[in-house]
């Protein structure tokens, strides 16, 4: 394997794992956790208030 | 109370303190050796106020006093409260606080006397930087531990940047320290070491270290806090979750490669500057997605920006974040970079990432921070705040700007040729063509300064005002 293969193949790889990270985030099996992890720091009782006004605006 | 029923505040308040104190000193040398830059008799010939030994004293004092107290502060608050429970360890925690205010104490002696590796932002000799590997392992243990006694099942992404940011500073400062004291080797002084590290090779682990301190300590240590204070401040989730998620491994794969741009036309082989170009290039992908993510959480929520001056504080702190990331690829370029390295374009970018970003996403992180810790509604006075943030942002606006231009030209100067060969400029009649630049950079400095003292005043009202420290009690039960 010479030079450019490598670069080549290294090119691929982290494409490869780019779109594997892209496709993980974004496949609809993980969107109900995602979206429960993101209001997550609103959980807290102190912020009960704060939790109401955030679900009456669209995201 | 130190009971398992609330969080540990104490390590926190301790921290948040002393974060607007090293902020202030920190500063404050940064302006003096800005006024020694326009007047060189202000080190009054006296070896321990040089520029020399007073410049590495600045950047370890904002880089790693300031920046290192106010990430200390926000992660260790922000791991306990996502995570629904005490920190591992109080004694822990203690000898996290004290250890690391020994180490910048050390470093405030040490610097001046002239003891240095002379390594950029790693100055430090060998003693101290074992002493560091203890404090930072210590506080590896706290982090990591509390979020492996978790009672919410998800790990909220401030933390995975938070956990990026210890690990690689852990793994970036054992690598880039490795030295040979001499004292090992029959001479004497028990402050010198030389680096393990030869030539070429030693200068790029220093720029792999380098650069990577600027991408985990000041970059994704700091995105960790926009993550969670940003949409609390805001008062609505981060705007895209899986975006956060595509943000966190696309950055912190790509910055560990990008080192060699600090390296442009030296002893380097070749094929790694053009490499550390292309990954810088490829860097403000990540960043600006990082960034968009943090400003788009305001939308429909824009008018609060008028009257909460700390969310201002974070949105401009974004916006000076987008700023620099594309700069930064710009002057990555080789050809833009022989243009600008050497130059003082290199230090207005600094400034415009760590007053801008840094510096008042920090700010912003405090203030929103401090009522919290000391049981108050809110700071002392808002209107303080508000004059803050508009003298910190005239300030670097300034300080940025002055440096840019005064760059440029010197950037055109060095490179001016007759046409017979000869250099037009001598490097004497650039600095002299520097010097009005240098003067509004003080200016600008010094309304950053100024700005500072507003906030421990406004810190110092607000704390006094408290009966009692308060520390928030734990939620029951898991959600």
């Amino acid at each position: 394997m010479d030079y450019s293969d490598f670069r080549g193949i290294s090119t691929l790889l982290v494409m490869i794992a780019f779109f594997a990270v892209v496709w993980w985030a974004y496949s609809k099996r993980r969107q109900q956790r995602f979206d429960s992890a993101a209001s997550s720091i609103f959980d807290e009782q102190e912020e009960s208030v704060h939790s109401a006004s955030v679900k009456e605006v669209d995201k | 109370m130190q009971n398992q029923q609330t969080y540990n505040y104490k390590v926190v308040r301790q921290f948040a303190i002393m974060t607007v104190i090293w902020g202030i000193v920190g500063m404050l040398v940064g302006v003096l050796i800005a006024a020694q830059l326009r007047w060189p008799e202000l080190n009054f010939d006296i070896p321990w106020l040089t520029y020399s030994r007073l410049r590495p004293l600045h950047t370890n004092a904002v880089i790693f006093a300031f920046g290192g107290s106010a990430l200390f502060a926000t992660s260790l608050y922000v791991v306990q409260r996502t995570c629904h429970t005490r920190l591992l360890s109080d004694g822990l925690a203690s000898f996290v606080f004290w250890g690391w205010q020994l180490i910048i104490l050390l470093a405030a002696i040490t610097l001046p006397l002239g003891i240095t590796s002379s390594k950029e932002y790693a100055e430090l000799e060998w003693p101290i930087d074992l002493l560091i590997t203890v404090v930072w392992v210590a506080y590896a243990i706290l982090f990591f531990g509390t979020i492996m006694k978790r009672k919410t099942p998800h790990i909220y992404v401030a933390n995975w940047f938070y956990g990026a940011f210890i690990l690689t500073v852990a793994l970036l400062h054992v690598v880039n320290s490795a030295a040979l004291p001499t004292a090992l080797f029959g001479a004497g002084d028990m402050m010198k070491s030389y680096s393990a590290y030869p030539g070429a090779i030693d200068a790029m682990v220093q720029w792999w270290y380098g650069h990577n301190a600027v991408g985990f300590f000041l970059t994704a240590g700091f995105l960790g806090m926009m993550y969670y204070f940003v949409p609390k401040q805001a008062n609505r989730p981060v705007y895209s979750y899986r975006l956060s998620v595509v943000h966190f491994w696309a950055l912190i794969s790509t910055y560990m490669w990008a080192g060699p741009h600090h390296l442009h036309y030296t002893a380097l082989p070749d094929w790694t500057q053009s490499l550390g170009m292309v990954f810088s290039l490829i860097l403000l992908a990540p960043s600006w997605g990082g960034m968009i993510n943090g400003i788009m959480t305001l939308s429909g929520a824009w008018h609060k920006l008028r009257t909460d001056p700390i969310l201002r504080f974070m949105v401009v702190s974004l916006s000076f974040y987008g700023m620099s990331t594309f700069e930064g690829p710009m002057m990555a370029i080789k050809t833009v970079n022989e243009l600008s390295h050497y130059t003082d374009w290199t230090v207005g970018h600094v400034h415009s990432g760590a007053l801008g970003w840094v510096a008042m996403i920090s700010i912003g992180s405090i203030y929103a921070l401090v009522p919290k810790l000391f049981g108050r509604d809110g700071m002392y006075s808002t209107k303080l705040i508000e004059i803050h943030f508009w003298v910190m942002t005239v300030g670097v606006v300034l300080y940025i700007a002055s440096m840019w231009i005064s760059g440029v030209m010197q950037g055109l100067m060095w490179r001016a040729v007759n046409a017979d060969g000869t250099l037009t400029y001598s490097f004497v009649q650039s600095v002299e063509a520097t010097y009005p630049y240098y003067t509004v950079r003080l200016l600008g400095g010094l309304m950053v300064l100024t700005g500072m003292f507003m906030m421990a005043y406004n810190v110092w009202k607000t704390v006094a005002g408290s009966n009692k420290a308060a520390d928030d009690a734990i939620p029951a039960a898991a959600h």
